[in-house]
Formats: structure tokens, sequence, C-alpha cells
């Protein structure tokens, strides 16, 4: 176990690296730069701004500048002048961690349910119901979805606000509307996985030794029909803890989300830089986790 | 198959009704909210106190009013900061501020402030004439590198010394006759002077301050940050939480605290035009950024109370690239100017009651309104084209419209790309970019026609004029006229206001001759507004002085 955990840490090294390579070189390759505006800047004082941060510099000093705020996160945005990258992150990451949270508990509450449900009486009304339902979270975009959701609560029956992060119940809507959208597709793995193992042979050898039907579901089909909604998981539990641009426009939410798409907008380099860097890792991480978990629920996989 | 399409079916209809569902049991405060249309009004009070809760679109860069440049910015920053003149709430003429009065030379070159013995600073110092040479010559030097340093190039030997020409500050036009007396001396007649100086870039910062963050005359100090932050204006900032709001409060130092109503202002970041809608019918905001255009009729018909549309003094225009055949033909951008139908298009189109626009600077700009020569139709751009060796259109290269991604931009131009293609019988094609991209192709003339905008930066004919002289940082067409070059220089030197704005008149018409730009439409500003609100007054540049603001 130390030992591919040490080799999977080791190859994440190479990865991170690339991600962060591609990402300087796309941003500072793209037209247009962080002082591009629409009042053109006199070129004096344009050439003076992109030497303060550096940005004057031989590509390959800008290249290790780059890398190097990727560690430290010391570098200041250019967009949000007075803080730096680590700083933004530190300061949005909790909501967005928080908010992932929530979404992940009612995508696995209602998800998980549907999917077993639907997959213990296959193309009956038991499976048409939840999955008819999850096809309609699947086409329903979170920008739908949203704002519908505030329409109906917030502004119809007043139960919650329309947007903001002050208030706990402040936390249901958004939650809500991620969760919805990501339930469907855990929904529809559940079933897909578990239909699957229940067409296998030591299912059918438990149902001859008379095992009921919920026995066999919650004691020996679970562990293998869940192995794709875990797959799936590591990299959607990433994007969901790292906030969502939608959700956190429309329900005005001060999360990571926006610096990921603002910062593109605004070229703004050093936190585009420490954004996509820190997504990275956090897939990473979230993958060798799935890693880890797939070994646990299937002993077919082996760590080394 | 057919079951899932059933349940599919039943299960949106059941939401669907869920949403017509006109009178529901209510939730806690839903009774008002019920009904459909229904603005619920945000409260005037918030623990006891006058808060102002304003919706203000994009997260602020920076509260140094020295290095931003946006107009979130400006918003927050003029209840922070009083330079040395202030804004009459109604019509924006420069008032008494940080200077109690001035006085101004015969030739006009020469402006003497007397800046009042009891203004101080948020931290009780007190604001003297020293404060505002400091805080000139920090936004002039070249290392701050600040993007509006050119709003003080109308002070001798400024610009220089922003280039790095001058080296010796004593030799700028700024001088500290004693601790409340500043004199400005100008490089030539400047009418609209006063009003320059109420930019955020004539605030005047704490330099202490600013040294004790970080290094005066560069960037990156901390001393914007709410627990470092000194101010003399008639608010100071209370709290910054990041994407969520800003809170400033009344400054109880300020020399006029007494008048100031506002207890607070929240500024709220909002980019979603939808969802500040939705918090202003939910009670959440007195004043939104802006309107959903689709939202414009609806609350004009259910709500009249709650929306307000007026003037702004910026316009919306086309640049033409004047380098590249068929358009450096002027007989071609003419006729194309004359093929719109700016009627129909702010009627069918934009809806937000924008004035169509025949020339660049809007009417009653300091007095000054276009003459026009009186438009010719349809008739006259067809015989245009066909003197350029286009009859009916025929022959004409195939032309590209460029805007910058956005739903507004592309319905203009679709309505143009409409006009032209019936009343000129040309085909144009629309190509849209991210916005940065776009502004690179602009700056490069990697384009044939393109979208724009432009905002004046003081109400004076200047800030849309200046702007085309040859080689000038925002012409961006590729056109240059010597004759306009001559007249709008000339017009910097003259001191008689009329014959001033009878250069303009001049040059303007050498402008729309020549057509280097077609202007579609001068802008309005659109607010959803609580009539609870009192105090907020239609002024051309959408500022509202916070000090004349109060709650019902």
């Amino acid at each position: 176990m130390a030992r591919f955990l040490f080799i999977r840490l080791l190859q994440t090294l190479p990865v991170l690296w690339a991600v962060a390579t591609l990402t300087f070189f796309m941003v500072r390759y793209a037209p247009g730069g962080p002082f591009t505006a629409e009042k053109s800047i006199p070129p004096e004082i344009l050439k003076r701004l992109e030497a303060h941060y550096g940005l004057d510099q031989p590509l390959g000093v800008q290249y290790l500048r780059f890398l190097k705020n990727l560690v430290t996160g010391r570098e200041p945005s250019i967009r949000h002048a007075n803080r730096t990258v680590g700083e933004i992150i530190r300061e949005s990451f909790p909501v967005s961690l928080e908010l992932g949270s929530w979404a992940l508990l009612i995508a696995l509450g209602i998800g998980l349910p549907a999917g077993m449900l639907a997959a213990q009486k296959p193309n009956t009304l038991q499976d048409y119901v939840p999955m008819s339902a999850a096809m309609v979270g699947v086409g329903l975009p979170t920008f739908v979805l949203g704002p519908l959701v505030v329409l109906l609560f917030a502004l119809k029956f007043g139960w919650f606000n329309t947007s903001g992060w002050n208030a706990p119940s402040d936390r249901v809507l958004p939650a809500f509307t991620l969760g919805c959208h990501l339930a469907a597709y855990v929904a529809r793995l559940t079933r897909g996985g578990m239909l699957e193992v229940m067409g296998q042979d030591f299912i059918r050898t438990a149902r001859a030794k008379g095992a009921s039907g919920w026995r066999i579901l919650t004691r020996h089909a679970w562990r293998g029909g869940l192995l794709p909604v875990v797959t799936f998981l590591g990299p959607a539990a990433a994007g969901l803890i790292t906030g969502s641009f939608v959700i956190e426009t429309v329900f005005n939410i001060p999360g990571l989300g926006k610096y990921f798409v603002g910062s593109v907008f605004d070229r703004d380099i050093p936190v585009v830089g420490g954004t996509v860097f820190f997504f990275a890792a956090l897939i990473l991480f979230f993958n060798l986790l799935v890693d880890i978990a797939q070994a646990w629920l299937n002993p077919k996989v082996r760590l080394e | 198959m057919k079951p899932i399409f059933l349940v599919a079916t039943v299960g949106l209809g059941l939401a669907l009704a869920g949403c017509k569902k006109s009178d529901s049991p209510a939730g806690s405060g839903s009774a008002q909210s019920a009904k459909k249309g229904d603005v619920k009004d945000a409260p005037s009070r918030i623990d006891g106190k006058m808060v102002l809760l304003r919706g203000n679109g994009a997260e602020p860069s920076d509260l140094d009013p020295q290095l931003v440049t946006g107009v979130p910015e400006h918003m927050i920053l003029m209840g922070l900061f009083e330079c040395l003149t202030g804004q009459d709430p109604k019509d924006l003429h420069p008032v008494p501020a940080a200077a109690e009065r001035w006085e101004v030379s015969a030739d006009q070159l020469t402006y003497t402030f007397y800046i009042r013995k009891n203004a101080q600073w948020s931290n009780g110092d007190a604001v003297t004439a020293h404060d505002f040479h400091r805080s000139y010559r920090r936004i002039l030097e070249p290392t701050l590198a600040a993007q509006y340093a050119y709003m003080h190039h109308v002070v001798k030997g400024a610009q220089d010394y922003n280039e790095g020409k001058l080296k010796d500050f004593a030799q700028v036009g700024y001088k500290v006759v004693d601790d409340h007396t500043f004199q400005i001396t100008l490089v030539g007649p400047t009418p609209y002077f006063l009003s320059l100086v109420n930019h955020t870039s004539w605030m005047p910062v704490h330099l202490p301050t600013v040294e004790k963050h970080g290094k005066a005359y560069e960037r990156g100090s901390k001393w914007t940050r709410p627990e470092n932050f000194v101010c003399n204006g008639p608010f100071t900032l209370a709290k910054w939480e990041v994407n969520q709001f800003i809170s400033i409060v009344r400054n109880p130092k300020h020399w006029n605290a007494a008048a100031v109503k506002l207890d607070e202002i929240r500024f709220l970041p909002i980019t979603d035009q939808a969802t500040e809608e939705r918090m202003f019918r939910d009670g959440k905001l007195h004043v939104t950024d802006t309107v959903p255009p689709t939202k414009i009729e609806v609350y004009q018909k259910n709500s009249p109370a709650y929306i307000r549309i007026d003037p702004y003094l910026a316009n919306y225009f086309y640049r033409i690239n004047v380098t590249k055949p068929p358009l450096n033909d002027k007989r071609v951008r003419q006729a194309l100017a004359l093929a719109i139908d700016r009627e129909g298009i702010v009627k069918f189109v934009t809806k937000a009651g924008q004035i169509p626009a025949f020339n660049m600077t809007p009417p009653g700009t300091a007095g000054y309104t276009f003459r026009s020569s009186g438009s010719a139709g349809v008739a006259e751009a067809k015989k245009l084209l066909a003197a350029a060796g286009y009859p009916d259109g025929k022959g004409f290269p195939s032309v590209e419209i460029l805007y910058n991604t956005q739903d507004t931009h592309r319905s203009v131009a679709e309505a143009i790309q409409q006009m032209w293609k019936q009343n000129l019988g040309i085909e144009v094609k629309l190509l849209n970019q991210e916005w940065k991209v776009y502004l690179d192709s602009q700056r490069q003339l990697n384009y044939q026609i393109c979208r724009a905008g432009w905002t004046g930066d003081y109400v004076d004919p200047n800030t849309f004029l200046d702007m085309w002289l040859t080689g000038g940082g925002q012409n961006e067409t590729g056109w240059g006229n010597k004759e306009y070059d001559r007249l709008i220089t000339e017009a910097g030197r003259t001191a008689d206001a009329a014959a001033r704005l009878e250069l303009f008149q001049k040059a303007e018409a050498i402008l729309m001759d020549e057509m280097p730009i077609l202007p579609i439409y001068f802008y309005t500003r659109s607010h959803l507004i609580s009539p609870k609100v009192k105090g907020w007054h239609p002024t051309l540049l959408d500022l509202h002085p916070y000090e004349h603001l109060s709650l019902e």
C-alpha cells in the first residue's frame, strides 16, 4: 500500500507539470493581455505596467516565475489588485467546499436509492419513474434549474433568499440545484452498474440459495454495482468542491468557480495558473482515492 | 418507450403546474410577493439604520482611486473620497467640496483652490494643500503606471513628467501656496477643468498610509484593505467581503457629516442581470446596476414606479477600418451609414429608450449639439454606392462585422446586416469574438467593421472628438485628417467658449462627412430603483452624490 501510494504520488508530478506548462503557454499566447481594455492604455504606461508584473521579461523567466507562484501562491492577482493568488484560493475555496459537499450529499442521497430501486425491477414502473426523472435531471442544465427553483421557492413561496451566502438557509437552493443535476448521473450509473452485477453468476447462486432480493442487493451486489459510480465520483467531487461558475453566478455566491472563468476572461495569468493547478491537484488526489476505494470494493483490483 | 414518455410528460406537467399556481400556502413574508409582477420593497431601515443597498456590477479590482479604471470602483470611491470640487446632485455642475472656493485667472490658465480649514481625513489628520500636491505627484510618477494619469495631462508639465521626460516635479503646474491654498497651472484654457477634477484620478490619497503598507510610487500597497483604509469623503470603508459586499458608513470626521443622511451604503457585486433583478424583486436591493433588456417592458407595464431610464453620456457605434477596400472609399462608408434604420434598432432591438445617433457627440453635451445637415435617405445611399462602383450592391466584396460576444451586440449586428441587404443589396457576415480577442483585433486593425462604444470621461465634446486625432491611441480606424487635427488642437487653445464650440462643430462635420465611424445610438442607463430612494436625479454620467441621498 505504501509503495503504491509512493509510486502514484511520483506519477502525479509530471502530470501537474504538464498541466501547468500547457496552461501557461495557452494563456500567454491567447490574443489580448491582462491590460487590454476598451480605452487603450498609452504605450509608455503599458510598458511599465507589464514591467511591474514581470511580463516584459523573456518568456523563460516568466515561465519560471509562473511555476514558482504555483508553489508559493504569493503572486498578486492582476485583476484583484490587492490580493495574492493564495489569498484568493484560501478565501473562496471553503465556500465552494461547503456548497460542493452539500451538493454531493444530496446527489448521493437521491441518486443511489433511485438507481438501486430502478435496478431492482428493471423495465417496470419502478424503473421508469426514477429513470425518467433522471433523464430530466441530466437534460436540465443548472442555469435553467437554478432560476426555476429561485422563482418557485424564493420569490413565490418566500421560503429562502433569492441569492447570497449569509444565512444557513442560503445553502439550500444552490446545493439542491447542483446536487439534483449530479443525482441524475449517479442514478443512471448506479442502475447500470447494479444491473450488470445482478446478471452475474454469483448473484444467481445467492438467489438459488434462497437469499431475499433485498439481501442480495445490500449484501452481495452493491459492492460491484457501485464501481462505476465511484469511478465517476472522483473527478465529479473534485469539480463540485472547486465551485461552479453557473451556480455562483445565479446565486451570487463568493466561491472559487468564478475565478476559473473570470481569470481567463481577464487574462489574469497568476490566477489562471493557481486555480487550474489547484483543480488539477485535486482531481489527481480524488482519483487516487477512487483507486483505493475500488480496490476495497472489488477484490479483483490489486493496488500493485 | 411509451411509459417513459408518459411519465416524463406527467412529471413535466406537474412541475409546470407548480409554477403556475397563483395563490399558494405562504411561507413567512410571502403575502406581498405572491402576486405576479409584484415587487417587494427593500426595507428602508436595517437595525434602525438607514442603509442603502445597491447592486454594483463587477467586483471592484481595488479601491485605490489613482489606480482603478472601472465604473463599479468609481461608484464606491465617490462616497469615500472628496475632490477639490464636488458635484451638484441634479446636473453635476461643480460645487465646493474639499475646496470651499476657487479663483480662475483671467487667461483661464491658473486655478487657485482654497481648501476648507475643517477638512479632515478619517484618521483625524487635516486635509491640506500638501495632500493634493503629494497625491497628484503619485499618480503622475512613471513607476506607478496609473492608467488614468492622462486625465492630468491638461496641467502644465504633467504629461512630460508622466512620460519620464521631465524629472523635476517642481516644474509641474501644481503649487502649494500655503497649507490651505493650492494652485494649478494648465497648458491651455480648459473649460471643463472644474468638472474634470471630480474624476477618481483627481481624488487625494493619504500618502503616509499608502507608504505604511507598501511603496508610495509603486503598485501593490495593501493600504486599500478596510483595516488600513484612510479617506476624506463623506463615508469610510467599513467592510470588504470579497464577492459579497462592500460596506461604507458615514464618516463622522467629514466636515459635512451632519448633512449626510444615509448611515451606510452596501455595494453588492452582482454580475448577472437576471440574478440582480430577482434580488430586487425579493426586496434585497434598493437600486440595481442595470435592468435585463427583456424585463424593461414588463416593469414599464406592471411597476413603472420601480424603473428609471435616463440618457447617458455614451454612444454605440461601428468603427470602420478605412485602410482596406472597399471601405477605404468614403462614399461606401456614407452609403452604409445612410442605410441603417436607427429608429428601428432602438425601438425593436435595444428597447431601452436609446436615442438614434447620427453623429458622435451626444446632444446637449456641455451646451454642444451637433448641427446635422439633415439626413438623406436610402435613395441617396444607393446613389453613393453606385457612384463607388457597386450599383445595387453588385460586385461588392464580402464584408464582416466584428462584435464582442454578447446578445445585444449580436441582435444589433443582425438587424444592420438585414438593413444593408434590403437597402443596398450587399451581403455582410457577422463574426463574434471573446472580449479581449475582439479588443486585440480592433487595436491591430484586424477587422473591417467593428462594434464599439465610448463613454465620456467628462461632460465636454472634447472627450468624444479628440480620440479621432490622427494616430490617436483610441482612434483604431486608421483614419486621419489634417484639418480635423488642426481644429481639435485649436479648440484646445481657445478660451472663448462659443468660438471653441464652433471649432468642434466644424471638426465633427468633417468626421461625419468622412465617416470612419457609423454612429448608431446614444446609450441610456436603466435602473430598477425603489421609490423610497430620495434625491436620485437623472444625471448624464449616472453619478448620484451620496450625501444627497436618503431613504423614506
